[in-house]
């Protein structure tokens, strides 16, 4: 683009009215940077502070955070606001770095792809970033806990509510044992209560007939048996 | 004293026995061993030092806690009958006692259960993932947490919020939570499904309920002390401190006197089921010996425990405070470590004091997290639960935990009724129709309704005021009331032929020195010193407000004057019986001869006295 300027401006006028306009644009591109610094600096009204903790998320595996990773990191915001905003195309170049130190963190600003001057407002960057904090927290093997943007607050995850809550399914299975159990003991001690009842109605039965007909031991004894004189103890145990 | 003969024809049935020696020890061994031993006697060593708190506690249990143990278990062997019988059979004068006992057996039951119940929520809250007092819940448009929850700990928002939903005062009693039936209901169907058949069901639930326990603590034991942490709990149990403080005699006393669960009763009647000639000396002891050293076992894991979560706590504090100043600094991720926080600290202060002055780092001492003590529910369900979610495999332990918590309640639960339901039947106020399920499970349905008031909002408030004042003084009262009786009015030479014809040797000078002068002595002591110190403290209790100003401290409230009568009615008419009793026997002895005492045996009907006396005639 330089090139055709530069041979344009030449055959438009002269070499010397070529060579100004080449310094003019030359001082544009110098000075754009220069430009862009201005719109990203520390605490900017437009702009972001990122922080990410590498080591607390990945331990052994954490990769080193490098200008490429910086890279990446233009991509991933360009890729969200063009995700938001879908009729705009946002670039590599229209997310600015600035203020980055070691720990990781540092500052973003985001241009509009219309005018590179012109900066988006925070809450349209938000929406994005809330939009896609999903996605970009995955590129960078991060959480919304390691991958913070200072300012928006990650959104809590729903809690899970199971139709029925899990301790009356085991409060359920408890009073069910513990129920089943008390009826069949209550069965078998009533079932025990009348076998006792019925055995001794029919050995007391046995044995009082017995006695009357004077039969003991098996031998027949003469007289008529005087009841006043039975050991009828056993009769009070019922 | 009663004739042999008679014991055993009480309207001809027969008493129940024991299957065998091994469930009527383990039964009394798990009346004794309770949840007390477990939240109880760990915070005892805590707050007067280990090492130093034992002697006394030991002494006590020797000179006060054996003899007392060792009348009980006699007395109710010797006279066969349940509590009343028992003191109506030794003074007529007496029997006030019995019913003393019943009556406070029927206020503990009460409450006790209730503690069963909340154990039982805690273990059926304890199957899920994750562990539901390990978060905060969402408030209800998804914004934030639960504001109360995270002024508090989601610990302590599961105990005050979810399990008690308690009210701010006791003014307010809030409504029935049905969540508390539930579970309340469901640890009266287990006692009753435990005490249906008697000692029989009794004797074949303790063999589990009173041995898992055991079990349970061994694990933990194991566990723990491979816990970091561990070591720095245990030193604070093994400190050695001098004995500054009179109050811990007064502590240790009354700990060993209500972890021996003398004075309900119910020991009366576990014993009073055995064969007559069973050597109830060296049962006494083994209990005694067992409950102490299971007290004891329990406070190494616990201990342990304690201080792998003051080790937690100390390093979440510090990593607090280290993420404030990597922030702050935008020092590299994890270059500050918990390891050379101090020297990054001191560096930072020097060069920027004023900056590290705004962060507003806490102070993070591992002294303090150990320091902190909790003892009752507190150390169950906040301060264990909170520890046991830092572990892995929380919800194993946790369980684990709560099913140990449960058999030490429910195997204590079987004392506490026996000592209602053996008297009731002794006083033969069971109708000959009844059948003993029936009426079990009728007292069971009675107790369930009456511990209802404990599932309202206020219910922790009236727990700890039944805890407080029946399960107390009445006990102490009852005890001294006891062994006058046994060594003064039945006599020390009619008990020494009891227990010979009994264990087949007279009591040494120790038992006999201890009866007669040393207990009695050391239970007056107690009585007065423990009433002398609940009179000096104020009538306060710790409510759970969040809308107090330094919430989460708890709001120290006194009793609203209608409460404190209550208070005061709990502790005075369970004994306000033995002088009642004195004075109508008193009474009637003096109007005429024959009082109708229906508490001997029936006389035998077909003992005719007048054809007796035709027949001696020459």
């Amino acid at each position: 683009m330089i090139s055709y300027v530069f041979w344009g401006s030449l055959a438009l006028s002269g070499i010397k009215e070529g060579m100004l306009v080449w310094i003019l644009f030359l001082l544009c591109q110098v000075g754009a940077p220069a430009l862009a610094q201005d719109l990203c600096q520390r605490d900017a009204p437009n702009g972001y502070k990122v922080r990410i903790s590498l080591k607390t998320a990945l331990g052994e595996d954490a990769y080193e955070w490098n200008q490429s990773e910086m890279f990446f990191f233009q991509a991933t915001m360009a890729f969200a606001m063009r995700r938001h905003f879908q009729m705009e195309t946002y670039n590599v170049d229209n997310i600015i770095l600035c203020v980055q130190t070691s720990r990781v963190s540092f500052w973003f600003v985001v241009t509009s792809p219309d005018n590179t001057t012109m900066l988006i407002p925070k809450a349209d960057v938000e929406k994005a970033v809330r939009m896609s904090r999903h996605r970009i927290n995955n590129a960078f093997l991060l959480s919304d806990r390691t991958l913070e943007f200072l300012g928006i607050y990650p959104t809590l995850a729903a809690p899970v509510n199971p139709d029925t809550p899990p301790w009356l399914i085991v409060f359920g299975v408890v009073i069910g044992a513990v129920c089943v159990g008390i009826i069949a003991l209550l069965i078998s001690s009533l079932l025990q209560k009348r076998r006792k009842e019925k055995g001794m109605t029919e050995d007391g039965q046995d044995e009082e007939d017995m006695q009357v007909k004077g039969v003991e031991n098996g031998i027949n004894l003469d007289g008529t048996y005087n009841r006043g004189f039975t050991d009828d103890d056993r009769f009070t145990k019922l | 004293m009663p004739e042999e003969g008679m014991e055993d024809s009480k309207g001809g049935e027969e008493r129940p026995k024991w299957n065998n020696k091994a469930e009527y020890l383990l039964t009394c061994i798990g009346f004794a061993v309770g949840v007390g031993n477990v939240w109880r006697f760990p915070y005892l060593c805590q707050i007067y030092g280990g090492g130093a708190f034992l002697i006394p506690y030991l002494i006590a249990l020797v000179f006060q806690g054996l003899p007392l143990l060792y009348l009980e278990l006699a007395i109710g062997q010797r006279l066969r009958m349940g509590s009343i019988g028992v003191w109506n059979s030794i003074s007529p004068y007496l029997g006030g006692v019995g019913v003393a006992s019943m009556v406070v057996s029927f206020c503990v039951s009460l409450f006790y259960n209730t503690i069963v119940a909340w154990v039982l929520w805690y273990l059926f809250n304890s199957f899920q993932e994750p562990l539901p007092w390990s978060q905060c819940p969402l408030n209800h448009n998804n914004t934030g947490y639960v504001e109360e929850c995270v002024e508090s700990t989601p610990v302590n928002y599961f105990w005050y919020r979810k399990t008690l939903n308690i009210t701010p005062n006791m003014e307010t009693s809030g409504s029935l939570q049905w969540w508390m039936v539930v579970s309340l209901a469901t640890a009266w169907s287990i006692v009753y499904i435990c005490f249906i058949r008697g000692i029989e069901t009794i004797g074949k639930a303790v063999y589990v309920t009173a041995t898992f326990p055991y079990l349970v603590l061994t694990i933990f034991l194991v566990r723990a002390l491979t816990l970091p942490g561990a070591y720095e709990g245990l030193i604070y149990l093994f400190t050695w401190e001098i004995l500054k403080n009179p109050q811990v005699w007064l502590d240790a006393a009354t700990q060993i006197f209500f972890s021996l669960s003398v004075a309900f009763g119910g020991l009366i009647s576990f014993s009073s089921y055995n064969n007559q000639k069973n050597n109830c000396e060296k049962d006494a002891v083994l209990v005694g010996v067992i409950n102490s050293a299971t007290s004891i076992y329990a406070s190494i894991p616990i201990f342990a425990i304690l201080g792998f979560k003051a080790h937690t706590n100390y390093v979440s504090c510090l990593n607090g405070n280290i993420l404030a100043l990597t922030n702050d600094f935008d020092i590299s991720d994890m270059n500050i470590t918990v390891e050379n926080y101090e020297q990054w600290f001191d560096s930072l202060n020097g060069t920027h004091p004023s900056r590290v002055s705004d962060l507003n780092l806490k102070t993070c001492d591992l002294q303090t997290f150990l320091d902190q003590s909790a003892s009752g529910t507190g150390l169950a369900f906040i301060v264990f639960t909170e520890a046991v979610i830092s572990m892995p495999g929380s919800q194993v332990w946790a369980v684990l935990f709560f099913i140990m918590l449960f058999s030490l309640g429910l195997s204590s639960m079987f004392g506490n009724l026996e000592g209602v339901l053996t008297p009731l039947h002794d006083l033969k106020l069971v109708p000959k129709w009844m059948p003993n399920e029936l009426f079990t499970a009728i007292i069971c349905l009675l107790l369930f309704l009456m511990a209802l008031i404990f599932c309202l909002g206020s219910g922790n408030y009236w727990l700890e005021i039944f805890n407080s004042y029946v399960g107390s003084v009445p006990f102490l009262i009852i005890a001294f009331f006891e062994i006058i009786a046994v060594a003064y009015i039945y006599g020390i030479g009619r008990f020494s032929d009891d227990l010979e014809f009994m264990t087949g040797h007279r009591p040494n000078i120790f038992w006999k020195v201890c009866w007669l002068v040393i207990s009695p002595l050391m239970l007056f002591v107690v009585l007065v010193a423990y009433v002398a110190v609940q009179a000096q403290t104020p009538p306060t209790y710790a409510a759970w407000n969040p809308d107090y100003v330094n919430f989460p401290d708890t709001e120290v409230l006194p009793y609203p004057d209608w409460v404190f009568a209550i208070c005061v009615l709990l502790s005075s008419v369970p004994v306000i019986s033995i002088p009642l009793v004195a004075i109508y026997r008193l009474i009637c002895c003096m109007s005429g001869r024959h009082s109708k005492d229906s508490l001997h045996n029936d006389p035998n009907p077909y003992a005719n006295e007048d054809y007796v006396v035709e027949r001696a005639r020459p």
